[in-house]
């Protein structure tokens, strides 16, 4: 009974987990930039969607699409507000970039952070589930929403699956993550890459974040713990490999679910730290990293 | 008429008008302003209301003619629910901005945080919202150092006795409930309480089969409401305040089919519907007023004057900081003067009706020094619950309003 209980809990978050690193890590194995405000766009996502449904009465369905489309926007607004002036300024050394656009996203998902806080307070809130009401799952009550959540989630990680390995945008993209350069002789411009990367992404964290919202709630306090949960699930992943992210995403998630029910909901979160310290010293590259 | 001297007139007239103006001003407020600094979490549910109400109170006091003629003069603070900033903030606005009171904060940690500083700047300072025992507790210990620290919301002990003696009439007497888990956040206010709870729930007849305490920063209550189920109770005891939305609507996502009975600070504001998405249905929470609830002939005008400046009711706190701010402007009046130690020894005797109930202080002798007085025909708090998107009172009858009632996914077991 516990045991289906963990099973059914962990695989929703985990595969909520997989979607919400996925934009992170291709983003990163792309174009090399580690975004540090990915919590902040997850979090604008959920607030606009609790917003539109909530205080405008747009409904569920309109409310969700709206906070997806709100992160497609923050999204590109960091990446031609942050990031694409530091990559291309002359006046930054071209080694120190990675650290500027560090700090540069960072800042940014501060001020969203306190924009949402200013705006919408602090506390958390929550988007109306798409689905209301419970399934008996083997003894176990699961929210209709979890299950939702849960097929979702594999349905777009599949989607971007078919759209990097059988579209002809795709494979770009994919070929700029293995060579930018060559990318650039066969004649294909890697801005508008950069550009069909930063749409996956904001429409994959538009999506992470809104469900979320339904699943758990979000609130500005949100924006750090993500950020870090996203950047630890890549790094053991491995830094920009999808399947590996994947892979650390479900790692995580079940470790989380077993430790907030064997041991106590207080330490859910040390162990995967502990985990990460453990992976980073005997494999630096994660598990699937290339390098 | 040609232009230079139309200009000259309406320039000598807009001179006279503007000194008329302050003259009349300087008529009504001739001496000094009364200044009272505000310091609050103004980005939380429960602590924006505390500027808010304590701005409401100042504005009534200001057109009924201030205190001998003098204005009181609120300055806000925002403390980002941070001791850091609070303390920084508390520095400020005494020796920068000379207020001379402070009200301050919701959170137990920043209360404690600014308690040494009231005592090293000699400055009167009340907490609206703040719980923990330890508040009044040091003013008991440490007298001559303490006593400008004033605890004007109940503290962790006397809300658990409230919540027991609620719970006694509407959960044993009338629902028959035999046993109870209490789940509460890890933080300073609850330490108290969850004493308090164990101690007098066993008293009314509820016997404690767990105790959950959780980390704040907690986002998923599945395994805590699983764990909870387990052990079967009749009903959830609460004790949160840093969280709210999430376990609520956690709980009804989940249909958890016990229901929750207790302090719960995000429930005491009217916002808490819309950000739960009406998950709040059937919560159960300790207030020390609600909106409609006559606990004096005081508490409707304000929460209705509140609902009409700023768009929704007061937070438990609102209620709180509008009559500190009430009897601090009383103090002064009946001190003559708004020096520190003639104000502290006039908050002493503070014997005011204000829109939570009789406000007394505890006096030296008592080990909850300055901290309010509860018990009948003083505060006793009162029992709300959620219903129908509305915040009613349920207990004690006095004023209650309507009986309890559940959400479909409850089940009650007797």
């Amino acid at each position: 009974m516990r045991a289906f209980q963990i099973l059914i809990d962990g695989f929703a978050i985990s595969a909520l987990y997989a979607l919400g690193a996925t934009g992170f890590t291709l983003i990163f194995g792309v174009s090399g930039v580690l975004n540090l405000s990915h919590g902040a766009i997850m979090v604008a996502a959920a607030v606009a969607a609790w917003a539109a449904a909530s205080i405008l009465g747009v409904g569920t369905y309109a409310g969700a699409l709206i906070g997806v489309g709100v992160a497609l926007l923050t999204a590109f607004a960091t990446y031609f507000a942050v990031v694409k002036p530091i990559q291309d300024s002359r006046r930054i050394p071209n080694e120190e970039k990675e650290i500027f656009v560090l700090t540069g996203t960072l800042l940014w998902g501060i001020m969203i952070q306190e924009l949402i806080a200013y705006f919408f307070t602090n506390n958390a809130k929550t988007v109306l589930p798409i689905v209301e009401g419970v399934v008996d799952i083997l003894g176990v009550r699961t929210p209709s929403n979890e299950i939702f959540t849960a097929i979702v989630c594999c349905l777009v990680i599949g989607l971007l699956w078919l759209l990097v390995n059988r579209t002809r945008t795709g494979k770009a993209v994919l070929a700029a993550s293995m060579n930018p350069r060559g990318v650039t002789l066969l004649g294909l411009e890697l801005t508008n890459i950069y550009i069909v990367v930063w749409a996956i992404y904001g429409i994959l964290a538009g999506i992470a974040g809104v469900l979320l919202g339904m699943f758990l709630g979000v609130s500005s306090y949100s924006v750090g713990p993500l950020t870090a949960s996203a950047f630890s699930i890549v790094v053991l992943g491995g830094l920009g490999s999808v399947s590996g992210s994947l892979i650390a995403a479900f790692v995580v998630g079940y470790l989380e679910t077993l430790t907030a029910y064997l041991v106590s909901p207080a330490y859910r979160t040390i162990p995967a730290l502990l985990l990460l310290v453990f992976v980073m010293y005997i494999r630096p590259q994660g598990l699937l990293g290339r390098r | 008429m040609n232009k230079a001297l139309s200009g000259a007139l309406r320039g000598a007239f807009g001179a006279a008008a503007a000194g008329a103006l302050l003259a009349a001003s300087g008529a009504a407020f001739a001496a000094d302003p009364i200044k009272i600094g505000v310091i609050a979490e103004a980005q939380a549910i429960a602590g924006a209301s505390i500027p808010q109400a304590a701005q409401l109170a100042a504005d009534e006091i200001n057109a009924a003619g201030g205190v001998d003629g003098r204005k009181i003069e609120i300055i806000g603070y925002d403390n980002h629910s941070s001791s850091a900033d609070s303390v920084r903030a508390f520095q400020r606005a005494v020796n920068e901005d000379k207020v001379n009171a402070v009200i301050a904060s919701y959170i137990s940690e920043v209360v404690l945080a600014l308690e040494p500083w009231a005592a090293r700047l000699k400055t009167p300072f009340v907490t609206p919202g703040a719980a923990s025992n330890e508040i009044s507790k040091s003013v008991h210990a440490d007298y001559e150092k303490n006593k400008y620290t004033f605890h004007g919301y109940l503290t962790s002990a006397a809300l658990a006795l409230s919540v027991c003696d609620g719970a006694k009439d509407l959960l044993v007497d009338k629902l028959h409930m035999k046993t109870a888990v209490i789940m509460s956040e890890d933080a300073a206010w609850t330490k108290p309480l969850d004493i308090g709870y164990e101690e007098c729930l066993p008293k009314i007849g509820l016997k404690v089969l767990d105790h959950i305490r959780f980390s704040p920063d907690t986002t998923d209550f599945t395994p805590i409401f699983n764990k909870i189920e387990g052990s079967k109770p009749d009903v959830i005891i609460t004790g949160i305040s840093h969280v709210g939305v999430q376990p609520t609507v956690q709980w009804k996502n989940q249909q958890v089919p016990v229901p929750m009975f207790g302090i719960s600070s995000q429930a005491t504001n009217e916002t808490f519907a819309k950000d739960t998405n009406q998950a709040a249905e059937g919560v159960l929470y300790q207030g020390v007023s609600g909106p409609g609830v006559a606990v004096t002939p005081k508490s409707v005008p304000f929460a209705e004057n509140f609902k009409k400046k700023f768009g929704n009711y007061p937070s438990y706190a609102g209620y709180t900081a509008y009559d500190e701010v009430y009897y601090l402007a009383d103090a002064v009046k009946r001190a003559g003067s708004t020096d520190a130690d003639k104000l502290v020894d006039a908050l002493e005797k503070t014997d005011w009706e204000g829109t939570i109930g009789r406000v007394q202080f505890y006096g030296k002798d008592d080990p909850f020094t300055h901290s309010i007085k509860y018990g009948k025909g003083l505060i006793t708090g009162l029992m709300l619950q959620w219903q129908d998107g509305k915040q009613i009172a349920v207990w004690p009858k006095e004023v209650a309003k309507a009986e309890i009632k559940f959400p479909s996914f409850i089940k009650l077991s007797n």
